[in-house]
């Protein structure tokens, strides 16, 4: 019996939820059928292409496109002056506010080009080849300004100013003139002096990481087509319809009415797909050449436009008693935004010092705009950053101490009734058992070699509800349709047919999952925050439910009894009514057939803001071997333990922590944006960008914990973001015990840990 | 610029098609034949979604010129299944769950089958040092790896009886 039916969250045996059936879409996945962004075609459909700075900073004296318009095949060029110049908006889109101005600036840049491969104009052309001509003889005349991406050098006084609007907020008094610095934030509580004071060891260190990409493998790839009635049409790779159709209304000024938005099959996110880049130029391109335009960027554009995360600086001061408790925490922030305010160093303040109970601190984060690709969300956004740091210092302060880094983090975690360093009161969460799961695993015992060490890092984050909606209609023969608003990223699909399989009482393969275009379901925010499985699937449930309470309806019609008499089990009707014993129960199947004379179709709907969504938290051990010659590192062994509430299909919930490390191992190991002197990226491709290959890593074992989420019908938390956050850090402090010296910068490239080997 | 004429063996059947001299065989796969199952996610040969088998050898269609193909074999995810039935490889990826996005999944598999092909019974460090061409940015490749190995365990077994 689980944890989540011992808590009474839910009392009957659950048959669907918690199995690992074969997912509902993963025939057409395995054939090549499934349709990508790419893979959708129309008649008469041209190829648009966008044409790029090549300079980091730069201020657009004049663009000429006459010489474009003048190719053969060249239907459409546009520019800036095809779009409304918006005022500056915040708006609440998906995992964080984006301002519509910026969003606007960042499809297609006016007066500045902020970075190199920011967009300035584009074009649509019967075939690539005239495409690709037109975009050569576009002729832009740049004044080149100095340009500034490193965080700190951005901040200072004499830095080159992206935009002279941009005045710092959160300071006392405003600031008489412009800065690169968009926001100061600060959490405090406590007395941070007093709390130091206290301290019997207190350490201060300052950490790096670089920039990285979400590095989804398919690039970003769209076709619209704007019709002479003003009726437009998107199909496009998203983490929400939803999201591309308010994006695409809000930059070319069009009503959400008159644009549908269907999803393709999105070939990875990880939050860089939460915003619009090529959507409202296919369109603005597509109504000028009055045909339907695709475009797909190249994996180039993708990383010089698309994306990344934040690079940032870290500053950590902590304290501690001999005992081991913490006493105080001063944590400082730097983070890159891009070329637009809105790094996600809000969320890295906010999660910094989740995992801990500490009386005593001070959170100041920094957001900085830098020539650079404006950044976008990126699994559990700003969380691995402030983890790797805080996590390092902890992992000195075990050392320091001579405690286990484990048994440390059990004397200061945060537990039910705790306010979290953010603010509310942790209930339900799962964290020490966490770390009692890997305290326990035999990893955590098992021998080391010579040039090995053993680290251990945890992390945290919120997880997020929302709107979401979903429809469940019940077909004549009593399979069902299951639909809803929320792009399928990593296996969502068979979450929500196995939750209204459950509540229907039918097999899941009689229960067929689809996603719906924008026009053809309720409103449902992104795929993002680790929300869909929690909020959507609140929204399924409640749906089926809703379905269910019909049924018994309308078996106790057909009965001629009270309604109360007539239950539901196993995916049929019962008669209760101890004077009708000769009544068989009634099946889905046999009541979908009879709808017609009992109400009609049997369908229903529901939309909600889910709430309650429970924070997850992960306890990781990652073991490495450094080759002392070359400074390589290879990943040994890796062990995650995370609170999940309650894993749905559990070997989706094994993915997403699996995928979720990988990422991090890349992140720690390999990954940077580099730039040469002048700005531009030099490694825009997957050699020079390297991700983690098959051959980089080990087996990564998952361990599921399950401390029910009572918000939820079946328990669940979100998974997703989670487990990119520990790995940072559980990477570079087992690198610290296998070499004895503390790697305070990312990535741990070769070339940096053979100098800190060599001078040791 | 002319359009030039090419003639090959696509998943068995006979095709042909015009291509530009400087168009790659995946631009022909996915935009000539529309065999989308063939993913683009570099073009440079260095994220094997592309991944196709011509004349018995693994490539990635990205790096192969579309004029290249005259006369050749060539197979692509599309032919993966045979007479409806799933490919081994293919049932063992939705078993362990060893696709979330399904993107690199086309390429995944297709290299696999070149993997078994070439060697029934790889060790796990094979299958991961063979299958280092193909990038999946979701799974970790932990159930991709255990997928590949149990249907390469199952091929054995299939072939002895």
């Amino acid at each position: 019996m689980s944890e989540v039916l011992d808590r009474g969250v839910t009392e009957v045996e659950l048959k669907v939820v918690g199995t690992r059936p074969i997912r509902p879409d993963g025939t057409e996945k395995v054939t090549g059928a499934a349709m990508f962004g790419a893979d959708f075609s129309m008649p008469g459909m041209l190829v648009g292409k966008i044409k790029r700075s090549p300079h980091a900073h730069a201020r657009i004296v004049s663009i000429d496109t006459r010489r474009a318009r003048a190719v053969p095949g060249v239907k459409a060029v546009v520019t800036a002056a095809d779009f409304p110049d918006l005022a500056s908006e915040e708006y609440e889109g998906g995992e964080s506010a984006s301002n519509l101005r910026d969003l606007s600036l960042n499809c297609m840049a006016r007066a500045k080009a902020l970075y190199d491969g920011h967009a300035v104009a584009a074009v649509a052309a019967v075939s690539a080849a005239a495409a690709a001509e037109a975009i050569d003889l576009i002729e832009i005349e740049y004044e080149v300004l100095p340009h500034v991406i490193d965080v700190e050098e951005a901040m200072a006084h004499d830095a080159p100013v992206l935009h002279a609007h941009l005045f710092t907020e959160g300071l006392e008094t405003r600031p008489l003139s412009p800065s690169n610095i968009a926001q100061k934030n600060e959490l405090a509580r406590g007395d941070l002096p007093a709390g130091f004071a206290a301290a019997d060891v207190v350490m201060e260190h300052r950490y790096t990481t670089a920039a990285v990409h979400q590095g989804y493998i398919e690039p970003h790839a769209c076709v619209a087509s704007f019709a002479p009635d003003g009726q437009c049409q998107v199909w496009s790779s998203s983490q929400g319809q939803f999201m591309v159709r308010t994006y695409c209304a809000k930059v070319l000024d069009l009503e959400a009415s008159n644009i549908r938005v269907t999803p393709a099959e999105i070939g990875g996110g990880f939050g860089g797909k939460t915003t619009v880049y090529l959507e409202p130029v296919a369109l603005a391109l597509s109504r000028q050449a009055g045909a339907p335009v695709k475009m797909v960027m190249s994996r180039e554009d993708v990383f010089r436009a698309t994306g990344p995360t934040s690079g940032a600086v870290i500053e950590i001061k902590l304290g501690a008693t001999r005992e081991g408790e913490i006493t105080a925490a001063d944590v400082v922030l730097k983070y890159q935004a891009g070329a637009f305010p809105g790094s996600p160093v809000g969320a890295g303040s906010m999660t910094a010092l989740a995992c801990y109970d500490i009386a005593n601190f001070r959170i100041t984060g920094y957001d900085v705009v830098t020539n650079s690709p404006k950044v976008a969300a990126y699994r559990a956004p700003g969380a691995p950053i402030a983890a790797f740091a805080v996590e390092s210092a902890v992992d000195e302060m075990a050392l320091e101490l001579g405690m286990d880094p484990i048994v440390l983090r059990e004397r200061n975690a945060v537990k039910d009734g705790v306010k979290a360093a953010y603010g509310p009161t942790y209930r339900n969460i799962g964290y020490l058992e966490t770390l009692e799961a890997i305290r326990d695993h035999p990893h955590y015992a098992a021998p080391l070699g010579p040039n090995q060490g053993r680290g251990v890092a945890v992390g945290f984050w919120f997880n997020v509800g929302g709107e979401s909606t979903a429809a469940v209609h019940i077909n004549e023969d009593g399979t069902a349709v299951v639909v809803t608003g929320n792009p399928d990223i990593g296996g969502s699909r068979a979450s929500m047919a196995m939750m209204a399989a459950e509540v229907l009482g039918l097999p899941i393969e009689k229960v067929r999952p689809i996603v719906a275009d924008t026009a053809s379901i309720g409103f449902s925010m992104l795929t993002g925050g680790s929300r869909t499985t929690f909020a959507t699937g609140m929204a399924v449930t409640q749906a089926a439910q809703k379905i269910v309470a019909e049924l018994r309806r309308r078996a106790a019609q057909i009965w001629n009894v009270d309604p109360e008499k007539a239950e539901w089990r196993n995916g049929a009707a019962v008669c209760l009514d101890p004077a009708k014993p000769e009544i068989e129960p009634l099946s889905l199947a046999a009541l979908a057939g009879r709808s017609a004379r009992t109400g009609g179709p049997i369908t229903a709907e529901v939309s909600l803001t889910a709430q309650g969504a429970g924070p997850g938290f992960g306890a990781h051990i990652c073991d490495v071997e450094v080759d002392p010659e070359t400074g390589h590192v290879t990943i040994l062994r890796y062990t995650a333990a995370q609170d999940v509430g309650r894993a749905i299909h559990p070997a989706y919930v094994e993915g997403q922590i699996q995928g979720g490390v990988a990422q991090g191992i890349g992140w720690a190991l390999n990954e940077e944006y580099v730039f040469d002197r002048l700005g531009r990226m030099e490694n825009a491709g997957f050699l020079d960008y390297r991700v983690p290959v098959a051959s980089d890593l080990p087996m990564i074992e998952p361990i599921i914990v399950e401390v029910a989420n009572p918000r939820h019908p079946f328990g669940a938390k979100g998974v997703g973001e989670v487990p990119i956050v520990p790995p940072l850090a559980a990477v570079a402090n087992a690198v610290r015990r296998a070499i004895g010296v503390r790697m305070t910068d990312l990535p741990l490239s070769p070339p940096k840990i053979r100098a800190v080997i060599d001078a040791r | 610029m002319k359009r030039r004429h090419v003639s090959a063996i696509v998943n068995g059947d006979p095709v042909e098609f015009l291509t530009w001299p400087g168009s790659t065989l995946l631009d022909a796969l996915r935009d000539e034949l529309l065999l989308t199952g063939s993913k683009e996610g570099c073009s440079s040969g260095d994220c094997g979604a592309c991944s196709v088998i011509v004349d018995g050898r693994l490539v990635c269609s990205c790096l192969m010129l579309a004029a290249e193909a005259e006369g050749r074999r060539i197979e692509t995810i599309e032919g993966m299944a045979e007479d409806g039935a799933l490919h081994p490889l293919q049932r063992k990826f939705l078993e362990h769950a060893a696709l979330q996005c399904g993107f690199c999944t086309p390429g995944l598999l297709v290299a696999a089958k070149a993997l078994l092909e070439a060697n029934p019974e790889p060790t796990e460090s094979e299958a991961r040092y063979w299958l280092a061409g193909n990038l999946c940015r979701c799974t970790g490749y932990d159930k991709v790896i255990r997928a590949v190995m149990d249907a390469a365990a199952e091929m054995r077994q299939a072939r002895r009886l």
